[in-house]
């Protein structure tokens, strides 16, 4: 029996990406890192800033996400994401720009307490790739 | 009778018309296909998030306290009306098929003694409504300097409605725009997006639970807003690529009477031409006659 489940990254533009023969994914959920593998009860989370890993046979990708919704059902995985960028060929510039355009609003001490959570998130991912 | 100059500059300006539509219509047809592949790609990624939200609300237990995105005021009186046009003309119908459609709705909602609230997209549905309209229109937005429908633009239009929803300045909002089908046809489409319609789920009734994280009301207070953004966004790619479609079946058309009308002007033209010529002849054979 295989062990793989497809999975489907798409933002408002395009199908972002489309894959069948996925075994497992790990994607950065509200409340923590979820690792998802066949057979995975049907569940729906939003996704905080982070990266997603799509792991097949013998296959790693990357993705960075900055916000979005999954959906999982019937071994189906559905990613909706507004912004998405492959580890591979994210812009540096980009990187350094989102970084700080996210501290200059972490900056504003008027922000919720779940934005301010999101936004240090994002710097943290953001500055983690750099890194690399 | 017109004279032969006169006919000779009429052919030549139907001539330079005709080269004009042409132009427009090879320009919509590169514009077309690409607008075409935007809509459909951008298809699953509103359907889907569609999908998710029906299921939310289908899932959802305690009805009383749903967002009110969802549910709605529980009134229903003022009627929030987007129309969704196009910035340019010389696209046939495009824009008074979604005007007409729209019309056909403010008639209806008037007509049961409702207040109606207009936003108009697009300059061309604004300089079709104001004349019969402008009291009702609250806001007009265009996006003339973006050239391909995009989600920031959506975006904006979103917040305008969820801001002025959560003010509590309208209890129903419906959004008019075309679906495309194909080159020939588009679709004017009424769609109520506050709130949300379920009817629309069509038997895909999830049986199945889902696991929530977090909250169910949290997903779905998070979710409403970026879906009427998305819906939008959704309206405006299909509109860009409907918009393209009719203007290239509308140009076609127009080269195509173009040419019809050079050949009738011409036959006219070399007939008054060859009977301008009999005449003068008639005329050298009878003054030759009469020596």
């Amino acid at each position: 029996m295989s062990e793989e489940f497809k999975v489907e990254i798409v933002n408002p533009e395009k199908s972002f990406l489309s894959k069948e023969d996925v075994t497992e994914v790990v994607i950065p959920a509200f409340e923590g890192e979820m690792g998802i593998l066949k057979d995975h009860i049907s569940i729906i989370s939003f996704l905080k800033p982070g990266i997603i890993k799509i792991f097949s046979k013998n296959k790693e990708e990357k993705f960075y996400v900055e916000d979005g919704i999954v959906e999982f059902k019937d071994n189906s995985l559905s990613v909706l994401t507004s912004s998405i960028f492959s580890l591979d060929k994210i812009d540096k510039n980009y990187v350094n720009e989102s970084i700080q355009n996210a501290e200059k609003e972490l900056s504003d001490e008027n922000i919720e307490d779940q934005r301010r959570f999101l936004i240090s998130q994002k710097i943290d991912v953001l500055k983690s790739i750099n890194s690399n | 009778m017109a004279s032969l100059d006169d006919l000779k500059k009429r052919i030549v300006s139907v001539k330079s018309t005709q080269k004009i539509t042409k132009a427009m219509k090879m320009v919509a047809a590169a514009k077309l296909k690409r607008a075409q592949e935007n809509a459909e790609k951008g298809r699953p990624y509103s359907e889907k998030m569609n999908n998710i939200i029906l299921n939310l609300a289908d899932g959802i237990s305690d009805k009383e306290n749903a967002p009110k995105l969802l549910a709605g005021t529980g009134q229903d009186k003022i009627h929030l009306c987007v129309v969704l046009t196009s910035d340019r003309g010389l696209c046939g119908g495009f824009n008074s098929n979604i005007i007409k459609k729209a019309k056909n709705y403010f008639g209806k909602v008037l007509g049961e003694g409702k207040t109606l609230k207009i936003i108009t997209v697009g300059s061309k549905g604004y300089d079709q409504l104001k004349r019969l309209y402008s009291d009702k229109i609250v806001e007009k937005i265009s996006f003339k300097e973006s050239k391909n429908a995009n989600y920031f633009d959506a975006e904006k239009v979103g917040k305008i409605i969820i801001e002025s929803f959560l003010k509590k300045e309208f209890d129903v909002c419906t959004i008019f725009y075309n679906k495309f089908k194909n080159v020939i046809t588009q679709i004017p489409q009424e769609q109520q997006i506050i709130p949300l319609k379920s009817s629309e789920s069509e038997g895909s009734t999830s049986e199945d639970n889902y696991e929530f994280e977090p909250e169910e009301d949290e997903i779905l207070s998070n979710l409403l807003p970026k879906n009427i953004s998305t819906q939008i966004f959704k309206a405006m790619l299909e509109n860009s690529a409907s918009e393209q479609g009719s203007r290239m079946s509308a140009m076609d058309n127009a080269t195509r009477n173009a040419g019809e009308m050079v050949e009738k002007l011409t036959i006219q033209y070399n007939r008054s031409r060859q009977a301008a010529i009999t005449k003068e002849l008639i005329e050298i054979i009878s003054g030759a006659e009469s020596l």
